[in-house]
């Protein structure tokens, strides 16, 4: 027997340095994780991590749980190097900044980038991204106006200049933030897990005796994008355009996308969506391209890592001034609940493409529960809120998913975010609040041959005689999932007081003492018409109680005898008059 | 008097058997009887018997762990099983996370709870997080339920009620109900189950136990029976998930603890050579036929936690399974064993598993109709694994059909030789359990890195060397009966037990050190009587440890506590040791941050006896190989004629020199180049790094 050739080898081993930049870049992820203290980046998984070559290409990010930072980050490591070439950069040197333009998207954010050294030459870059519990300003709400007024901002900076912390920056950020202990610990948790993944690059070059990355970033940019352009050439060129009209704050908002598919890569345009927003549901350009970039990945090329190659093939524009690509010194704070819709508006360009493929219309944005209270922080007497405990509940919640070709949509299910709730029993042990009811929604999952998923209810109220703070940032209840190819909508969201008086899907809303909150969560749109859904999914439904007896028979004309099973004489009676 | 004890630990495909005897160590493998694990287990016992000349009366214990409640659980092959729970939370166990376990993948599925929705029902009842009762109990609430019940012929219940841990009042009287209309129906309460704040988990766990514990209760009844007619008149113990041996009874009534006992064992037995070999710092590595278990032991002690997943159902990803709040041994298992099968991606690159071709149809070369290459295909072609040898020679491996399936499936696609190709997979499987231990040591703060590697399992030794490279890893022992390595650690691992209760607690002026004590005083009352019915008159070790966090975090991390009772001092003990463990697992300390506890646990454990040190190397002896064989070298990227040895001819103090390799009836030990391995005085084999 002979033995391999070197090319083979040597192929072989670039597999191998490029996984391990992969487990590299998760594991710079999860050292944030676990040490992060904002809900939204430990339970949401609302940060990044990833590897870029000097000049700024990225190489890896880790899968996290918000496709917010898809390519924002990487585009965040541009900017910076516009300010700091890397020629300038000494070893030990850390910068930083939340600016919302230049990083994913609200001050909330913040992006750290690290310069790896090895024997006296930067090799690479590291830059790592995640959601702080509080930035000043009024919050994670969408009641501010203009940035100013959403926190404090830090443009890129050093964060440590050759190795030692900027204690004037540190310093600052203390005084203008709530948390300050935890936001400070959020800092170097960032600082630490770049220093780390640059700790174990290095032991990588060692083991593999190599100089720099050249070689291995070639092979995967190139790989990555010939991997990407063969999805691409594999789709009907052409161009699709897709609107979808949501709830929005002061007026509805149109999100209109156009969509041209050619042999070098996708572009997506946004032209003809409204312009921007009064208040904070604004959404900068760089979390645009985020979610819009995922929704076409999910169906054209979901198994294509995310990097400078793959990314490259897929372009997102929008008009300055719309509310895809507000500009300073727009309010952004929530841009979170308008950017989640745009996989859905891509998803319908990519209907008008591909046909039966893609999902219907679903919730696409969180629906949080997100409360707080006690004196100083509700409008309210300071009377009634003399005896109120202090407490500040934020927990993740989601209504149905569209229906998939070919299966139901997911009930409660968060898309196109990745985020886990938090348990009904944590939430009341770390506050007044007690959660009556938290289960699926009967009929809200739009019909179809295959059925939306179901949206939930809740409701909630204080155990203690104060009233509270509720702060909404709902949509989708003006304006239901839609679903496809004769597909019903899905139930649109409702939230109300149970004595009955309605609530705004946005903003800070006091609920008076006593009174309980009754949140109805959207269900996602249906795929195909209801009475070509197959009898013995609806009689299952109808079993389970996911649909009402009376929706089977006048929505899916299905009917069931007294042992629960498919009555077939009625049931095709039924269809047939439809 | 009566001194054997005997191991049997049912796997996929074989069942092991491990038997003690004067110092004495006897293995053997049975293949595995799914349709009636029990009958796999005789014959195994009968062949100790046979092989050792013991009789049943020579036996002290006998000690199981079996796979059979976890294979139900992903078979879904379970009881026809019903929930009650707190009106208003039917859906809880369904709606799990709220989350999606694959970003990308908009047609993924999520795992369907074990109890349908249409057997899910609420119960009029509220208590808040204190324990207060919001709405009392209303026993009219069940009046149609109990029919449904009867009338869909349930014949488990599961009963999960919100904030049980904090007031089990509620869930004890529906129990009552229960028992008393429904006779025959097995009960099972969350508050007994897994008494621990986070509804879904909780609650998961005890659906999981209720849909286990009839076929679980009726199995060890059956083993028990059958083995008393043949004549064992000595104690049955269970193997659990947490490393510790259970009774028979309290093994019936928490069937879930003994889901994860395999895996276990295996820990316990690198835990022992670590304390007898003196090693303070090891990386247990566990490869079979379907997984790899990777596991970090410091100071002879494995890690404990109560957070495992069963029955992953998507490429072994995280959040595809079934969570369980149950004791175990902190590890991680990859989808990487001999079977696991190799394919190449839109990117051109090898992935090796998680499927895999399992023992029907197995690797390509065991021309059994498998077309898939695998690692134990890979292993063939490149010289590790000896076709003619395998299994001792029971089975003749077909090295012509490895390679067709390695051309077709890897080596076309990359325009690779056959010989590249397997190389590449190997090369690849290795890097992903590298990785996979990397991850897992930096999830807790630690590292691989200069640790020593004990590697058991059938696949383990061909692979620990080139792992332990990748891991700077300059030591790996392999025990004696490496490829029965769980069975031989159940014979080592003590009667223990667990009990976990959830009370929030901030580390403020409202600490109440008396109610704490009250509450440990329970857990081991609670503890004593499950252990002490075990281990009669045994020496009792108690652990105490909380999970705390900074407030406001999500993850807590577990603090070992001082031996009670407390007085008002253990709230500033209790913030010091948090702010320790904190810094030593993150590496920093957050001053000026309150600490809260949410879960406090109690492990009782019968005193076992200290391994004896190993005693010194005995003088160097030379030894002949048995023959020689081409092997690959992954440095060199070359094959070269090495020497191979038989291990049962090896005499402690044998020293060889790599590249060589060891070969034994169950598995083969690779000795890479670079590397010496010795027989020590236990005669097990060390691997060093020498170059």
């Amino acid at each position: 027997m002979t033995g391999p050739s070197n090319d083979a080898l040597s192929a072989i081993r670039l597999q191998i340095m490029w996984d391990r930049l992969i487990a590299l870049v998760e594991e710079q992820a999860l050292t944030l994780i676990r040490t992060g203290f904002s809900t939204s980046t430990r339970e949401a998984g609302d940060l990044s991590a990833g590897i870029f070559d000097i000049s700024g290409d990225m190489l890896a990010q880790a899968v996290t749980g918000t496709p917010g930072h898809v390519n924002s980050m990487a585009r965040s490591v541009g900017h910076f190097l516009d300010r700091f070439p890397v020629d300038e950069m000494s070893d030990g040197d850390i910068f930083l900044t939340n600016d919302p333009w230049k990083g994913t998207g609200h001050l909330h954010d913040f992006t750290f980038l690290t310069p790896c050294f090895r024997d006296g030459r930067a090799v690479a870059l590291f830059a790592s991204t995640c959601h702080v519990v509080d930035i000043g300003g009024r919050g994670m709400t969408s009641d501010g106006r203009t940035i100013y007024e959403e926190g404090l901002y830090i443009p890129p900076m050093r964060f440590a200049h050759a190795g030692r912390t900027d204690q004037t920056l540190i310093d600052i950020v203390t005084a203008n933030v709530r948390e300050p202990v935890q936001v400070i610990g959020d800092l170097h948790s960032l600082a630490t897990c770049n220093d780390l993944a640059c700790r174990r690059l290095r032991e990588m070059m060692d083991e593999f005796a190599i100089a720099d990355l050249d070689r291995i970033a070639g092979h995967i940019l190139d790989r990555s994008k010939a991997a990407a352009l063969d999805a691409i050439r594999k789709l009907p060129e052409g161009v699709y355009r897709h609107e979808m009209r949501i709830d929005g704050l002061e007026s509805p908002v149109d999100l209109v996308a156009e969509m041209t598919i050619g042999a070098d890569g996708i572009d997506v345009d946004f032209t003809g969506s409204s312009g921007i927003s009064s208040y904070g549901i604004n959404v900068p350009l760089c979390y645009t391209e985020a979610y819009a970039t995922f929704g076409v990945k999910c169906i054209v090329a979901p198994d294509v890592p995310n990097n400078a190659g793959s990314l490259a093939t897929i372009r997102i524009t929008a008009p300055k001034g719309s509310i895809l690509n507000a500009e300073h010194p727009a309010p952004v704070s929530v841009r979170h609940v308008t950017g989640q819709m745009l996989p859905d508006v891509v998803f319908g360009c990519l209907h008008k493409a591909l046909g039966n493929a893609v999902p219907a219309e679903g919730t696409s944005c969180l629906w949080n529960l997100y409360a707080y209270g006690g004196p100083g922080r509700v409008e309210a007497s300071p009377r009634e809120l003399a005896d109120a405990a202090t407490f500040t509940v934020l927990s993740f919640h989601s209504g149905g998913t569209g229906a998939r070709p070919g299966m139901d949509g997911l009930s409660a299910t968060a898309f196109p975010s990745g985020v886990k709730n938090v348990p009904v029993e944590v939430t009341e042990a770390i506050s007044p609040l007690v959660v009556w009811r938290k289960e699926y929604r009967q009929d809200s999952g739009g019909a179809g041959t295959y059925r939306g998923g179901l949206g939930q209810v809740m409701e909630l109220s204080l155990l203690e005689d104060a009233p509270f703070a509720f702060s909404a940032l709902f949509d989708r209840i003006d304006y239901p999932p839609r679903g496809r190819d004769s597909g019903s909508d899905g139930a649109g969201g409702t939230i109300r007081l149970a004595s009955g008086a309605r609530l705004n899907g946005k903003g800070t809303q006091t609920i008076p003492s006593g009174e309980r909150v009754v949140i109805e969560m959207p269900g996602g749109g249906g795929l195909g018409a209801a009475t070509q859904r197959d009898p013995a999914s609806v009689a299952a439904d109808l079993r389970a109680g996911l649909v009402s007896a009376a929706a089977g028979r006048a929505i899916y004309g299905v009917v069931l005898n007294a042992d629960g099973d498919v009555d077939e004489a009625a049931t095709d009676a039924l269809r047939s008059d439809k | 008097m009566a001194q054997a004890r005997l191991a049997a630990d049912i796997g996929g495909t074989f069942t092991d058997i491990a038997v003690t005897y004067r110092g004495e160590l006897y293995t053997c493998k049975v293949p595995t009887t799914p349709h009636a694990p029990e009958e796999g287990v005789f014959r195994g016992v009968r062949q100790a018997m046979e092989k050792t000349g013991l009789g049943p009366a020579d036996f002290a214990l006998i000690v199981h762990g079996t796979t059979l409640a976890t294979n139900a659980l992903i078979e879904r092959k379970g009881a026809k099983t019903a929930m009650l729970v707190t009106d208003g939370f039917r859906d809880a166990i369904e709606m799990a996370y709220e989350n999606r376990f694959e970003q990308y993948d908009i047609f993924l599925n999520k795992p369907l709870p074990l109890v349908p929705r249409e057997f899910r029902f609420g119960v009029t009842e509220r208590v808040d997080a204190r324990g207060n009762v919001l709405i009392p109990f209303v026993e009219e609430s069940l009046d149609g339920v109990l029919q449904a019940l009867r009338d869909n012929d349930i014949e488990s219940v599961a009963v999960g009620l919100m904030h049980s841990y904090a007031a089990p009042d509620h869930e004890r009287q529906l129990a009552e109900i229960l028992t008393r209309e429904l006779p025959g129906v097995l009960v099972s309460l969350s508050s007994e189950v897994s008494p621990e704040i986070r509804e879904y988990e909780r609650w998961s766990t005890t659906a999981a136990n209720a849909y286990v514990q009839p076929l679980m209760s009726n199995y060890l009844g059956r083993l028990s029976d059958e083995l008393g007619r043949m004549g064992f008149t000595c104690p049955l113990n269970l193997m659990t998930s947490g490393g510790g041996l259970t009774s028979l009874e309290t093994a019936r009534r928490f069937p879930i603890r003994l889901v994860e006992s395999g895996p276990a064992g295996g820990a316990i037995l690198a835990a022992r050579l670590a304390q007898e070999c003196g090693l303070d710092r090891v990386l247990s590595f566990d490869m079979g036929g379907t997984t790899a278990k990777i596991c970090l032991i410091d100071d002879g002690e494995p890690q404990h936690s109560r957070s495992f997943e069963v029955a992953r159902q998507y490429r072994f990803l995280k959040g595809s399974g079934l969570p369980l709040r149950i004791p175990v041994i902190e590890m991680v298992e990859i989808g990487a064993g001999g079977g696991s099968i190799a394919r190449v991606d839109a990117l051109s690159r090898i992935h090796v598993g998680p499927e895999s071709a399992g023992a029907a149809p197995g690797p390509a070369c065991y021309g059994k109709g498998g077309t898939a290459p695998t690692i134990t295909d890979a292993n063939v072609r490149l010289g590790r694994i000896d076709p003619a040898a395998f299994a001792g020679g029971t089975i003749t491996l077909d090295a012509g059909l490895s390679a067709t399936a390695i051309d077709t499936s890897v080596g076309a696609a990359l325009s690779l030789s056959t010989t590249d190709a397997a190389f590449g997979i190997v090369e690849v499987v290795e890097e992903n359990m590298a990785n996979a231990a990397r991850v897992h040591a930096v999830e807790r703060g630690k590292e691989v890195r200069g640790r020593t590697m004990v590697a058991f399992g059938g696949a383990a030794p061909l692979h620990a060397a080139r792992l332990a490279r990748k891991l700077e890893i300059e030591e790996v022992i392999l025990p004696v009966a490496a490829g029965v390595g769980s069975a031989v650690g159940f014979l080592q691992a003590p009667v223990a037990y667990e009990v976990v209760r959830s009370r929030y607690a901030l580390l403020d002026d409202s600490f109440d050190p008396d109610g704490l004590n009250a509450l440990f005083r329970e857990m081991r009352t609670e503890a004593e009587e499950i252990v002490a019915a075990a281990a009669p008159g045994a020496v009792l070790v108690e652990k105490r440890t909380a999970d705390m966090r900074y407030r406001g975090q999500g993850h807590e991390i577990t603090v070992d506590l001082p031996a009670g009772p407390y007085d008002r001092s253990l709230r500033d003990t209790l913030g010091e040791a948090f702010n320790q463990a904190y810094a030593e697992t993150y590496s920093r300390r957050i001053p000026g941050l309150d600490v809260e506890a949410m879960n406090w646990t109690l492990r009782l454990s019968a005193e076992i006896e200290a391994p004896a040190p190993c005693p010194p190397d005995p003088a160097a002896v030379a030894r002949d190989p048995s023959g020689m064989r081409d092997m690959f070298d992954p440095d060199t990227g070359v094959f070269s004629s090495v020497p191979v040895y038989q291990r049962s001819a090896l005499a402690p103090g044998a020293v060889i020199g790599g590249p060589a390799i060891i070969a034994e009836d169950e598995t083969t030990t690779i000795v890479l180049a670079g590397f010496t391995a010795r027989i020590n005085a236990l005669g097990y084999i060390v691997l060093k790094w020498e170059a």
